[in-house]
């Protein structure tokens, strides 16, 4: 192959142009900086891409994936145990990674979370509660080294970028009502106000208020009203068009890059993109301590060099701990000896809930958003005593209304119906209208034997090695979903079901191809303390000081709620440590 | 802003798309022309030969058949709309994972298989025929429906063998999707997948609908290809 060609260099390459590295990319270049984003996929838009012209199309972009990456482009290889042999994971999963220009941003389904305070002082705070009473043996429990309360301001600001809907439980350290009461302290309302319920939602609402719980819109990225962000960008109302998650948004009003900062990013001088180009490795300097820039090959099989006085990593979570393995960036991670740091701290979402089916109900299911939903955090976090549990973390019960696409809600019929045939045609029928789901979305703590390498055998197309997860359930979260999977069918019967069927993904061994949650964790966390940690509480390398690593890979556990608002908050956090300290400092922001 | 795809030769359509930078808050007018990839490719079909395309329309009609609800899947397109599938990137799984080495492995792993949907297709119609000879005597399309159900029902419970299991679980997805797709790709004629559970097919606003809880709207689908 021919001799990489060589680039300008500019201040800050950014590796992924989704939520992450469009923020970054926002805040850089309103601070001058001259940056260049490398994006593997297209360059996508609203008018041009995803319009009403197109967009209901629920095999294309569902069934298909139309807008996803493919496994021939890149995939993971999966086992359960650090024993078994991991082998490809060849077709459409769980892991339902973007590439475009927006990243998953642009097909995700909106829920636009703050993690429970708890959740970023698990460490200390299990330690003071329970000592080691309900932790079960090889948790990796630690503090994220930076509280909710330091985070807040950037949450905020993520929100106002993205134009969220929602009712604050608590600001200014006053309750307020209709909101999430375990939420940590706001300093401001949301920008615009909660989405209304569908029938689902108001029926489930009514009876967790009876049950004593504190029922609340889901925080939207899609969004309520119209609403200009503080870039300047216009978004338009949610139509509950119910092709959301998987889909883009025609309508501006999926909280998205291409809906909330693409729009302003682009019409400056000293902002590019490269697209159809993917990063295949952050190159180092000879004392390894610093990165030069990065290595990336266009559509065409060209390798280019980009260097660069600043490395922004920010393409996904399972890209961000690849790449870093493949540019020899820290070290990695080894299970027997629990030293190493990268790969350390994988972690997923642990899912279980209730189908329930009523009798002469009319939900007209196709009325739906991605985030349209009504929560209770009573069960989430540590909003509950756990003594005598055996187990620490939560979830957060849902009852939603994402859509009512006729593909998908085929086998939304009660088991022991047939699966075909004319009983089946009338199950369908009779059931369309009657079926509701109740999803529990709950916590994932870090553990020992799980974690990420890079596999010895699979390689991607460019013929670097794929990237292997070693993961399943741990005990602890196991408990948890069981917990709260009763709680859900507890629901289920007071709210009047005729018929439930509760489901637990952690009941057995995990499968990629258990759809229920794509919020993959950790891998190159933050932290205190490096021997622990990959990324001190400014994402910034311990190893390399000049690399940044954006993205849920950060989390050392997952909380009870989707990433992506964390991301954004962590991002933004990141980037203003940048701006102000590290274009001047140029070292380690914390000292080892 | 500077863009750049690296791509020295594009399609004409791709540089026109390429040209029309995100810009929508400025007055600057902005071309809105759908990009060359982003309308939706219904297919031409060409896969399945005549027996073939006979036998999974007999599958079809068991899986999904006529009756007093509805049409059945072959009147409804669903063969169409499954050959069309099978001549494009479906069939020959081009977003698959397909590097070796192929090796089996635990059900978590999933399917490690090199074979494509026209493999599947292509080995799984062949098994079903020289079944249906060996134990019939007969083409599969010609046996009594009672008969077809029961060897359905056979591949479906796994006693044909895994592949005959997998193929079982592939022709019912695929009706379903034909059923159900908007009719834009052959399948779901008059839209009468949609008619049959009451779902409004290509609607993309329900801000008036939300505020009606629980009332029967009514709806007449609407198919992406009125929109053309
Ligand atoms: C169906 C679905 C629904 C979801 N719903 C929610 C939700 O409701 N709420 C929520 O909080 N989260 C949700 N998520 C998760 C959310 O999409 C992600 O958390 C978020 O997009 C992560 O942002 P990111 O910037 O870290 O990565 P991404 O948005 O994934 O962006 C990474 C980008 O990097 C690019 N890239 C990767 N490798 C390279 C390389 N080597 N070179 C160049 N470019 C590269 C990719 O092409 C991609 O565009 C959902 C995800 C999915 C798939
Ligand atoms: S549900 Fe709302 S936010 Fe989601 S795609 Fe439809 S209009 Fe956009």
């Amino acid at each position: 192959m021919a001799a990489p060609k060589t680039r300008a260099k500019v201040d800050a390459v950014i590796v992924g142009l989704g939520w992450s590295g469009s923020l970054m990319a926002e805040e850089l270049t309103r601070a001058g900086l001259r940056v260049v984003a490398v994006e593997r996929g297209k360059w996508r838009d609203t008018a041009t891409d995803v319009p009403p012209s197109v967009d209901m199309d629920e095999l294309r972009w569902d069934r298909r994936r139309g807008m996803m990456q493919p496994q021939a482009v890149e995939t993971v290889t999966f086992r359960n145990t650090p024993t078994q042999k991991a082998l490809p994971v060849r077709e459409w999963n769980c892991f339902q990674f973007g590439w475009n220009v927006g990243g998953a941003g642009t097909h995700w389904a909106g829920m636009t979370w703050r993690f429970n305070p708890w959740d970023f002082e698990v460490g200390t705070r299990v330690r003071q509660r329970y000592g080691t009473r309900e932790t079960t043996p090889g948790l990796q429990l630690q503090d994220w080294g930076i509280t909710y309360d330091e985070i807040e301001p950037f949450y905020d600001r993520f929100e106002k970028i993205a134009g969220t809907s929602g009712t604050a439980g608590m600001v200014g350290g006053q309750k307020r009502p209709g909101g999430n009461p375990f939420e940590g302290n706001r300093t401001a309302e949301f920008p615009t106000p909660a989405l209304k319920d569908s029938r689902w939602m108001s029926m489930f609402r009514k009876t967790t208020a009876e049950m004593g719980y504190s029922p609340f819109t889901i925080p939207a990225g899609n969004i309520s009203t119209a609403y200009t962000n503080p870039l300047g960008v216009r978004m338009g109302p949610c139509t509950y068009c119910g092709y959301c998650e998987m889909f883009g948004c025609g309508n501006w009003s999926k909280s998205s890059p291409q809906a909330c900062i693409l729009p302003a990013l682009t019409r400056r001088d000293n902002f590019e993109v490269i697209s159809e180009t993917e990063v295949l490795r952050v190159n180092l300097a000879a004392d390894g301590k610093t990165a030069t820039g990065v290595t990336m090959i266009d559509a065409k099989g060209n390798l280019w060099e980009q260097p660069a006085d600043i490395v922004v990593i920010s393409a996904y979570q399972i890209d961000n701990v690849r790449l870093m393995l493949l540019s020899g960036i820290g070290t990695p991670y080894d299970y027997k000896s629990g030293m190493g740091t990268i790969g350390r701290g994988y972690a997923y979402q642990t899912i279980s809930g209730a189908s329930l089916f009523f009798e002469n109900e009319r939900f007209n299911p196709f009325i739906g958003g991605g985030a349209l939903g009504v929560q209770i955090d009573d069960w989430n976090a540590d909003n509950f005593d756990h003594s005598g549990l055996g187990f620490i973390g939560g979830a957060g019960i849902m009852g939603f209304s994402t859509g009512g696409r006729p593909i998908g809600m085929a086998d939304a019929v009660p088991q022991g119906t047939p699966r075909w045939g004319s009983a089946w045609k009338r199950a369908y029928r009779d059931n369309y209208q009657n079926a509701a789901t109740i999803f529990n979305q709950g916590t994932s703590f870090a553990h020992r034997d799980v974690f990420v390498d890079l596999d010895p055998a699979y390689k991607d197309r460019h013929g670097q090695a794929l990237l292997r997860v070693t993961f399943d359930y741990n005990e602890n979260d196991r408990r948890m979903a069981k917990f709260t999977m009763d709680k859900a069918a507890e629901i289920g019967r007071k709210v009047g079901a005729k018929h439930i069927e509760t489901f637990n993904s952690a009941a057995g061994a995990n499968t990629p191809y258990d759809q229920r949650s794509t919020h993959t964790t950790g891998g190159a966390i933050i932290g205190a303390d490096p021997a622990t940690s990959a990324l001190n509480r400014f994402n910034q390398s311990w190893d390399v000081h000049n690399v940044f690593v954006m993205g849920a890979s950060s989390f050392p556990n997952n909380g009870g709620y989707n990433p992506t608002a964390t991301v954004g908050a962590l991002a933004l956090h990141s980037a203003k440590a940048i701006i102000e300290r590290y274009v001047d400092e140029r070292k380690p922001l914390v000292a080892a | 802003m500077k863009r750049r795809t690296f791509l020295a030769i594009a399609p004409a359509g791709a540089i026109a798309a390429a040209s029309t930078a995100a810009i929508l808050t400025s007055e600057t007018p902005r071309a809105t022309d759908v990009a060359f990839d982003a309308l939706p490719d219904a297919g031409t079909g060409g896969f399945l030969n005549s027996a073939e395309a006979r036998m999974v329309g007999a599958a079809f009609d068991r899986l999904i058949p006529a009756d007093d609800l509805s049409i059945g899947a072959v009147e409804a397109g669903c063969v169409t709309f499954l050959d069309r599938q099978l001549a494009g990137n479906w069939g020959h799984a081009t977003t698959r994972y397909r590097l070796g080495p192929n090796e089996p492995g635990t059900p978590e792993q999933g399917d490690q298989s090199p074979f494509t949907p026209r493999d599947r297709y292509r080995l799984g119609l062949a098994a079903m025929a020289s079944r249906a000879h060996t134990d019939h005597g007969k083409d599969f399309a010609d046996l009594p429906p009672q008969t077809q159900d029961r060897i359905l029902a056979a591949m479906e419970r796994g006693e044909h063998g895994a592949d005959a299991k997998f193929f079982f679980a592939m022709l019912l997805q695929n009706v379903r999707e034909g059923y159900f797709a908007d009719p834009l790709y052959g399948g779901n004629k008059d839209m009468a997948g949609w008619k049959l559970v009451g779902f409004p097919g290509a609607r993309y606003d329900y801000r008036l609908e939300i505020d009606r809880p629980g009332e029967d709207l009514k709806l007449a689908p609407i198919s992406l290809m009125d929109r053309a």
